[in-house]
């Protein structure tokens, strides 16, 4: 990494801002951000991430990114995770488990339907416009 | 191709209660008769939170939220909203309260939550400082070196209202100006990242989530009142908190915001951590700075302040994590935009660790001002079981008990303090009808007795005794003048203890006194405990009237201790009983009693 200057500083942000809204020429068409605070991970976290790997591993699913992220704050229904697919209203799940997690793969990823008793709700708006991973 | 639509029904316990799940066959039945079952998906969902109003159905992608669903108006849903993409406005939800308390623009959003201190937890990986960067992440600080002087970031603070949320309830910037004001050449900040009370974990989750926004407020303050060194204390039981700042500190360190010269502008500013050791004392801010000079974690009175004189004798700004988690949003929005968040005289959002006897347990943040009432019910989903809610503990061991009376209590610095609670760092806990006050507050006290340091004596010798008398009224020996007793100790020990610790841990027991007067009676003049917690208090009999001689009981009874024939009344031996109220819960015919 290099030492920014005030204008590298910008021109990094824009072009962050870009990949974290997936509109840059890599752009993958399909985002898994799993919760991986300490209390995600307590639930069951590292076990979801690798479930989702290895199911979209196994069914060749091209263009899959995974990420991880902080709290979001649902401690009742950990681990979470939120997945973003093209053309796919952005939701979050809750209580995936390795098994569900393969289920996000086959059935949403894949089939492009929700999954049933695992939909959880964002807790709030995002305050910084336009930079949100869902491009609001 | 594919579903377009998808109709989300809340599958949280009030809304099952409400009938939801009669919902979701009507929805997909009127949608499979509509000829629509290849255009729109019904899912059953988990909470959405606004329990009051159930049941709610959430259709996507448009996020339109209806509320008080009934049978009747499933057609419309499917043929207005699914088949002509419009609306039902009738059933929408009203948006427009949350706007009472947040009086800026956002995206039109329903949700109770605001998150401010919280935005990039469960956004960004927290260990790329690039994802940080590209949500606005430096550019506070960008601000604060290239456009503000540090009179001016002071001035932005200063119109923000923002107060300290580690406890006390400080103004930031009148402490930033003291040490800024403070002669000295040599400065320095502080994190306080020693969060240790019982059921608290917002400090943990803000710097597992965003640890950058904690490096860049620090840089701020630096830059504000003239510091070049900081130190973030934190306990080491926090290992992942602790390995996400060391890399974001090296990261940042890399990119050039933090070292010498940061960003071309001159400014020196570097971060380093010093681990506590987990005791509760040195979340105290003098004992935390003795602990950081590697002496022993031991408060000493105030005045002189740290801002005066603070480490190593020199001013030295110390801030909590929510506090500084707050300050790179206000300097890019502006103090005003802050301070029309909230209510007057608590502007902003307060972060909770909203746990116990609750269905949504989670790490909220709310505006100021949020009635406890929607806490519980709209985001924490209400209580599980349908049991009666109690009260709310906030503050933890330093702070107290709210009764079911002050539910619609809007939670601002001064309405807590009226009430005989506080902000304070700390989580919010629900309790209901089987909790008992003397069970909660006799942990509170020994915990606050387990962390005293012991230096002064209304502290360590207050804390004892009020152990000692609650304990005594637990076991059912407590005499008439023990609770005039447990309040002078206590007031003695608000008064003249050296620091926060020793000041506010009788607050749990003066608060419950206050509002559960009738409870502690119950032990001391009927030797009974009403919510059945405090065991020697309790008997468990059976009511040869009542038992039909099913046998259920004595199964369940872990040691065995009941007994009798099939179809005949059951005894349970009293010597033997643990009193762990199995054969309580177990009875289908009320035939096993208490007293």
């Amino acid at each position: 990494m290099e030492r920014l200057t005030r204008e590298g500083l910008r021109a990094l942000r824009e072009e962050q801002a870009r990949v974290l809204r997936r509109e840059d020429g890599a752009a993958a068409a399909a985002e898994l951000v799993v919760g991986m605070a300490t209390c995600g991970i307590a639930a069951g976290a590292q076990a979801t991430r690798e479930a989702l790997a290895a199911e979209i591993e196994r069914n060749h699913v091209k263009g899959v990114r995974i990420r991880q992220t902080g709290c979001m704050g649902l401690c009742h229904a950990e681990p979470t995770v939120e997945v973003m697919v093209e053309g796919m209203p952005t939701v979050v799940y809750g209580r995936v488990d390795a098994e569900t997690a393969r289920r996000i793969v086959l059935q949403h990823i894949i089939g492009r339907q929700l999954l049933d008793d695992r939909v959880y709700d964002k807790p709030a708006a995002d305050l910084v416009p336009g930079a949100g991973p869902s491009g609001e | 191709m594919g579903y377009r639509t998808f109709i989300l029904v809340c599958g949280g316990e009030a809304c099952e209660g409400g009938g939801s799940a009669a919902l979701v066959e009507a929805l997909t039945r009127e949608v499979r008769e509509q000829g629509l079952e290849d255009v729109a998906q019904v899912v059953k969902a988990g909470c959405f939170g606004f329990c009051g109003q159930g049941p709610v159905v959430k259709v996507l992608p448009d996020e339109s939220v209806y509320v008080k669903v009934q049978p009747w108006d499933v057609a419309d849903i499917v043929a207005q909203h699914v088949r002509d993409g419009r609306p039902v406005e009738r059933l929408l939800c009203d948006r427009s309260r949350n706007r009472e308390r947040t009086r800026v623009e956002v995206p039109d959003y329903y949700q109770k939550q605001f998150r401010i201190v919280l935005r990039n937890c469960g956004v960004i990986d927290p260990e790329s400082i690039d994802e940080y960067i590209a949500r606005e992440g430096y550019a506070a600080l960008d601000r604060a070196l290239f456009d503000l002087d540090p009179e001016g970031i002071i001035d932005e603070l200063r119109r923000s209202g923002l107060r300290g949320r580690g406890g006390a309830g400080f103004p930031t910037w009148q402490k930033w100006v003291f040490t800024r004001n403070a002669p000295g050449d040599e400065k320095y900040v502080i994190c306080n990242a020693d969060e240790g009370d019982p059921g608290a974990y917002m400090d943990r989750s803000t710097l597992e989530g965003d640890p950058h926004s904690i490096l860049e407020a620090m840089a701020i303050a630096g830059r504000a009142t003239g510091a070049a060194r900081g130190f973030i204390y934190i306990r080491a039981e926090y290992p992942l908190a602790i390995r996400r700042l060391e890399m974001a500190i090296e990261q940042a360190r890399a990119r050039g915001l933090l070292g010498r010269d940061i960003l071309g502008s001159g400014f020196d500013f570097d971060i380093e951590i010093r681990l506590g050791a987990g005791a509760f004392v040195c979340g105290e801010e003098t004992a935390l700075i003795a602990s950081i000079e590697g002496k022993r974690g031991m408060p000493i009175p105030r005045p002189p302040f740290p801002a005066v004189r603070g480490l190593w004798g020199r001013p030295t700004v110390i801030n909590n994590v929510e506090t500084l988690a707050n300050i790179p949003v206000i300097l890019l929005k502006g103090g005003d935009w802050f301070a029309s968040i909230g209510t007057k005289d608590s502007t902003g959002t307060k972060v909770f660790a909203l746990t116990g006897k609750v269905n949504n347990s989670g790490l909220i943040e709310v505006p100021m001002g949020t009635t406890l009432r929607e806490i519980v019910t709209d985001i924490g989903g209400g209580i599980p079981g349908g049991r009666a809610f109690k009260a709310v503990q906030t503050g933890g061991p330093s702070g107290g008990v709210i009764p079911a009376d002050f539910l619609d209590t809007p939670i601002e610095y001064a309405s807590l303090q009226e009430l005989g609670s506080i902000m304070g760092s700390v989580g919010m806990i629900v309790m209901d009808e089987e909790d008992c006050m003397v069970d909660v507050n006799k942990f509170y006290l020994e915990f606050a007795v387990d962390e005293s340091c012991g230096k002064c004596a209304p502290c360590r010798v207050g804390g004892r005794t009020m152990t000692n008398v609650l304990d005594r009224i637990a076991r059912g020996a407590g005499q008439e003048s023990d609770i005039d007793q447990l309040r002078e100790i206590g007031h003695a020990m608000q008064k003249a203890s050296l620091c926060g610790l020793g000041q506010t841990a009788p607050n749990p027991v003066l608060s419950t006194l206050r509002y559960f007067r009738e409870e502690y009676n119950a032990h001391v003049f009927d030797r009974r405990c009403p919510s059945r917690k405090c065991r020697d208090l309790v008997v468990f009999y059976i009511l040869p009237e009542k038992c039909i001689g099913c046998g259920l009981c004595a199964r369940r009874c872990p040691v065995h201790c009941i007994e009798g024939e099939r179809r005949k009344v059951h005894v349970i031996d009293q010597a033997q009983c643990i009193k762990c109220g199995e054969c309580y819960t177990a009875c289908k015919f009320d035939a096993v009693s208490q007293k």
